[in-house]
């Protein structure tokens, strides 16, 4: 056994994740939380905009879905451990700050798609078709990386007050979801509300969703995943660049 | 090979430099004791040669493996108890031994056939399934304990690590790290605690602003901190002040109670003088002791004396 090698830094990045779903994720707050602040995001538009139809929200609702619930605690983590001492007994354990994130981020990607497919589910029971399932599940999986490395990227900043990292979070969040084309089509917003969402990686995924469900897209198929690839990419390096700077600021 | 070779270590926060230059030799099988004031850097050190924060110069080769360039090899071979207790709270004494034996890539039976050991070693197999939150400080320590033995560390760093214990639980904690110590175990333990570092340690270091200003045995840096000895001697007979004054290196006899204090700068050469001075003089020795400082006592002189 090679301790610094790649398949036991990712056999103990997995440890991390197991750790990370039993005492965060499993929580029964944090689950109702994930399920019910996207949903009530949904019936708040789907009331104030009843001219367009569920073929066009509910992709919109899967969107939000995976973004809210891939970086639902993540930017936290960091600080609440650093808080009760148990980031410092990982960081003397043999485990690289690379593979401490990884299994940060495997643990919100379990989240997130765990949660995105009851939403799933609740769209095809409101009658929405399936028409390109290996895209939706490709583009699910790919999304939630791409998102759990944002929320990663928002934990970089050392501090040990957890609501820091998660205002900063509400605060870039929240503007996605208005510029990603999740409650207003991509086709009706000005040239410069397009150049923003051409930003996002919720507009990507947003639209791989809706081509799943109705066939339309407003990117090329193609262009969408490959975007959201290289976004995920980025900010994976980033992220894992940034908290291997920052981590021995937090000791 | 070192257990441990720190060799100019330094660092600063912001303007503040907590360790200004720092190198510790441990020796592989020995028990080194970290020895220093409040703020004198002992934490600081520790933390570097942990690998918890990098040091601003300076190299630490732990294990044979520097611990910035090579420090998952490094740490796989250390342990770590801190003082006050990092388990997860909201996890059982189980669990968090399950999880150190994944982080440290052991085999799933060999971690549990391990932590059964150490919990029962430690009087804590009947609450393994107990959140830690309810353990007691004692209790948390000891599983802090169990966790940084679970891999079998050929190193084990220790900070104060009976601090504020019951002495059933200190008693318990010190008699595990004889055990280990005896099976080969290097023991690096930061202490205040001067009786525990005495009794413990075959070498200790003593920081002090930053710098080490003394290392040895703890019985060399005790008579090493006093120039002038205290013999103190009983005879069975009345015997006179002058004539034992009058011996070899003798500098001062005083009468207290039945017992003479002897002052010598050379301790050897006056007992001698005593045992020489009996055998003229037809008396015996009753009671023969050499008033050696504690190792508070060369605590305090070293460190007032590097003071600046």
């Amino acid at each position: 056994m090679n301790p610094a090698g790649l398949p036991e830094q990712v056999r103990r990045a997995w440890a991390i994740a197991k750790k990370d779903i039993r005492l965060y994720y499993a929580k029964n707050s944090v689950l109702i939380f994930g399920i019910l602040m996207p949903v009530f995001l949904f019936l708040a538009f789907f009331a104030g905009s009843s001219q367009l139809p569920l073929t066009f929200l509910f992709p919109g609702l899967v969107g939000v879905t995976l973004l809210f619930t891939a970086t639902a605690l993540s930017p936290a983590i960091y600080a609440w451990e650093g808080r009760h001492g148990t980031l410092e007994r990982l960081v003397s354990c043999p485990i690289t700050i690379e593979a401490m994130v990884f299994g940060d981020m495997i643990a919100s990607i379990l989240f997130g798609v765990g949660i995105t497919l009851i939403t799933v589910i609740i769209a095809l029971a409101f009658g929405l078709p399936l028409l390109h399932g290996i895209i939706l599940v490709v583009s699910i999986l790919l999304a939630a990386c791409c998102f759990s490395a944002i929320g990663m990227l928002l934990a970089a900043p050392p501090t040990s007050e957890p609501s820091t990292p998660m205002t900063l979070s509400l605060l870039i969040k929240f503007p996605l979801i208005f510029i990603s084309g999740i409650f207003v089509p991509l086709s009706q917003l000005p040239s410069w509300g397009l150049a923003l969402s051409a930003c996002s990686p919720l507009t990507y995924f947003t639209d791989l969703v809706r081509y799943s469900f109705t066939g339309e897209h407003y990117f090329p198929v193609p262009a969408d995943i490959l975007i959201l690839a290289v976004i995920t990419l980025a900010f994976t390096a980033g992220t894992m660049y940034l908290h291997k700077r920052t981590m021995p600021k937090r000791m | 090979m070192n257990a441990i070779e720190a060799h100019h270590l330094r660092k600063s926060f912001g303007p503040v430099t907590a360790v200004s230059d720092v190198s510790i030799t441990v020796r592989e099988g020995e028990i080194f004791g970290f020895l220093g004031p409040n703020g004198a850097g002992k934490t600081t050190t520790t933390r570097m040669l942990n690998g918890v924060i990098p040091p601003d110069a300076g190299t630490a080769i732990i294990l044979g493996h520097d611990i910035r360039s090579e420090p998952v090899l490094a740490k796989q071979g250390f342990g770590v108890v801190p003082e006050t207790s990092n388990a997860y709270v909201d996890l059982t004494a189980w669990q968090n031994l399950l999880l150190m034996g994944e982080l440290y890539g052991l085999a799933r039976s060999r971690a549990v056939q391990r932590s059964s050991d150490l919990l029962a070693t430690l009087g804590l197999l009947e609450r393994k399934d107990q959140k830690v939150q309810a353990y007691s400080k004692g209790m948390k320590q000891r599983l802090v304990l169990a966790m940084a033995l679970l891999h079998e560390p050929a190193l084990l760093f220790l900070d104060e690590p009976t601090s504020g214990l019951d002495v059933q639980s200190t008693h318990r904690i010190l008699s595990l790290l004889r055990d280990l110590n005896r099976q080969g175990t290097t023991i690096f333990l930061t202490t205040h605690n001067m009786d525990e570092a005495n009794q413990l340690c075959h070498r200790v270091g003593i920081i002090l602003a930053g710098k080490i200003v003394a290392t040895d045995a703890p019985e060399k840096l005790k008579t090493a901190i006093e120039q002038v000895h205290t013999i103190e001697v009983s005879f069975d007979r009345d015997v006179s002040g002058d004539d034992l004054a009058a011996l070899t290196g003798v500098t001062r006899a005083e009468r207290t109670g039945d017992k003479w204090h002897i002052t010598t700068p050379d301790k050897d050469a006056t007992i001698r003088a005593l045992v020489s001075f009996t055998e003229k003089n037809g008396t015996a020795i009753v009671t023969l002791n050499t008033l050696a400082p504690t190792l508070d006592e060369a605590f305090l002189r070293l460190t007032q004396e590097a003071s600046p």
